[in-house]
């Protein structure tokens, strides 16, 4: 996994960016030779392997080209039951991730403002910490607990994993979220709601949630990208999610599926960051301009 | 807060464990031994020195073409097109994707690759020397195409920080496209620069997924050797050695951002 800002979350300027800033006329219409050369360099290296990979998973079993691989990939039980696996990972995690971060967020920019900077930090460590790292504590979280410990976290993938993505996803989910509860005039809204008579939880689902739907969307496509994507943690612990069947069936002779697989997979990840962009393109919000 | 007793549970306990298991002996009783041992055995040394080395180079390759990507965009219209599929498709290759992108990797530059074989069409072998794709060369190049994107990401505010007034100001007073970048974009970006590469070396430093899918735990890189340690079982004790291993990781990587933190501050300063 990775570091850093966490620039593709909705508001956080990469898309959009601040103001349109005043350019002058003519520079951006000129297309100029080291922009050609960067984006046909850029081409040559991004999309190559991906149309080499194209190019590979139409290679059938049989050796002729054609769309065999990806008919297969239904039958394959594998990697059929990985995926089942991911998924539901990917929906809890999702969902967990909202439960636990938006009251968060909603409270710390309410009456504790001055944490904000701790939870930046505290946000952050998952980025800091190797996953391969993490994934050692957990070996060795898994070969000292007490055995109920085990049976209730560790016997099944999703409980063993879940809990732990979610503090993967805290970085990308916190920002997301952050941002959304920013754009909104939070105070009158909460005090609004109280005033009439609202529990918290009421106050949250009802008037909250609705006004940062786009961001607890950003967060929760972030999350499911994540959770379709991360192998180091799962391999280590020797579960067996979407990722990591992707991996054994390319060993095992397969890799035509898994390749076809892959593709999809990638599709579809650049499908909910694409339509993410354009959800947090929907509504102007005040920029921050930092990069963490 | 629950959100304070979640990490503490779910973050905290695990890194407990790591530091806990490599100061401790398997009868509980401290020790620094388990680091020792680790300095002392070769084979760790090159796994770390390998993994500095493939950090390094895989940074600067990244940062160099990264912000000339970004640069490239952040030239065209806000908001347009072209800047939505260059960010999400960033945002994709730097942190949704190792594993289809080692696949696409061995497609292109494996032994029966695409390129490989346009290549050999042309006369040239690219498998005659040492060159393969799970060599350290081989696994750095598929590195790149994380590392640029995540670049790309990273220096975008930055870019779009430069006010256009500033390039005016410095044309109305007589200076050159040249000495607008040699004394105004240069100096005002390279906090920015140096910070995003640090991270970008962190960021390769950590990362096990793309490695893991080219040639599993072979490669001798720090991660690798603690999958190795862990479940290996080559040798007697090796779990706690790759809980030192990990905690030597960890150390790095601070180190990495206690430089990061204080080359933004200085970033900060322009861009607001």
């Amino acid at each position: 996994m990775s570091f850093g800002s966490v620039g593709i979350v909705p508001g956080d300027d990469v898309v959009g960016g601040p103001e349109p800033q005043p350019v002058t006329k003519g520079r951006k219409e000129r297309p100029r030779p080291w922009r050609i050369a960067i984006f046909v360099l850029a081409a040559l290296y991004f999309v190559g392997p991906l149309a080499s990979a194209f190019k590979f998973s139409l290679i059938q079993s049989n050796g002729s080209y054609g769309f065999g691989n990806y008919g297969q990939i239904i039958n394959n039980s594998a990697i059929r039951s990985a995926l089942i696996t991911s998924l539901e990972i990917s929906a809890i995690t999702a969902v967990l991730v909202v439960v636990l971060m938006l009251p968060t967020v909603v409270w710390v920019r309410l009456r504790l403002p001055k944490l904000t900077l701790m939870m930046e930090g505290v946000t952050l460590l998952p980025i800091v910490i190797p996953p391969v790292v993490l994934a050692a504590g957990l070996e060795e979280l898994q070969s000292h607990a007490p055995e109920w410990l085990v049976k209730l976290l560790f016997n099944h993938p999703v409980t063993a994993l879940t809990p732990f993505y979610v503090i993967l996803a805290l970085p990308f989910t916190y920002r997301a979220l952050d941002n959304g509860v920013r754009s909104i005039d939070l105070h009158t809204l909460v005090d609004a709601s109280r005033n009439l008579g609202a529990s918290w939880r009421q106050t949250i689902v009802h008037v909250i949630l609705p006004n940062v739907e786009t961001a607890v969307l950003g967060a929760m496509f972030l999350t499911i990208a994540l959770c379709l994507g991360e192998v180091v943690i799962a391999t280590l612990l020797l579960y067996h999610t979407f990722p990591v069947a992707l991996i054994q069936e390319s060993l095992s002779g397969t890799a035509g599926i898994s390749v076809a697989l892959s593709i999809i997979t990638l599709a579809f990840t650049f499908g909910l960051l694409f339509a993410l962009s354009f959800l947090a393109g929907r509504r102007h919000r005040p920029s921050s301009g930092r990069m963490i | 807060m629950p959100f304070a007793l979640y990490v503490l549970v779910f973050l905290g306990l695990p890194l407990y464990m790591v530091i806990h298991g490599a100061l401790t002996t398997d009868a509980g009783h401290f020790t620094f031994s388990n680091f020792k041992a680790t300095f002392n055995s070769p084979a760790y040394r090159t796994a770390f020195k390998n993994s500095v080395i493939l950090s390094i180079w895989t940074s600067l390759v990244g940062a160099v073409f990264g912000v000339w990507l970004a640069a490239a965009v952040v030239a065209g219209k806000p908001g347009g097109m072209l800047r939505r599929v260059v960010s999400s498709a960033s945002g994709v290759f730097a942190y949704f994707a190792g594993v289809p992108l080692a696949f696409a990797w061995v497609a292109t530059l494996g032994a029966e690759g695409v390129v490989t074989v346009l290549l050999k069409d042309i006369g040239i072998n690219l498998y005659a020397g040492s060159f393969t794709i799970s060599s350290l060369l081989g696994v750095g190049l598929a590195y790149v195409y994380f590392q640029v994107p995540l670049m790309v990401i990273l220096i975008t505010p930055a870019l779009e920080g430069l006010r256009p007034e500033w390039q005016e100001a410095a044309q109305g007073l007589g200076a050159t496209k040249l000495r607008y970048l040699r004394h105004v974009a240069i100096p005002v970006l390279a906090p920015s620069v140096i910070g995003a590469t640090l991270i970008l070396f962190g960021n390769a430093f950590s990362a096990y997924a793309t490695a893991l899918a080219l040639v599993g735990s072979t490669l001798n890189i720090v991660p690798a050797q603690i999958d190795d340690a862990i479940n290996g079982n080559v040798l007697v004790n090796a779990d706690r050695l790759g809980l030192a291993l990990g905690v030597e990781m960890i150390i790095v990587i601070v180190v990495v951002m206690v430089c990061y933190w204080l080359v933004q501050r200085r970033a900060r300063r322009w861009l607001r």
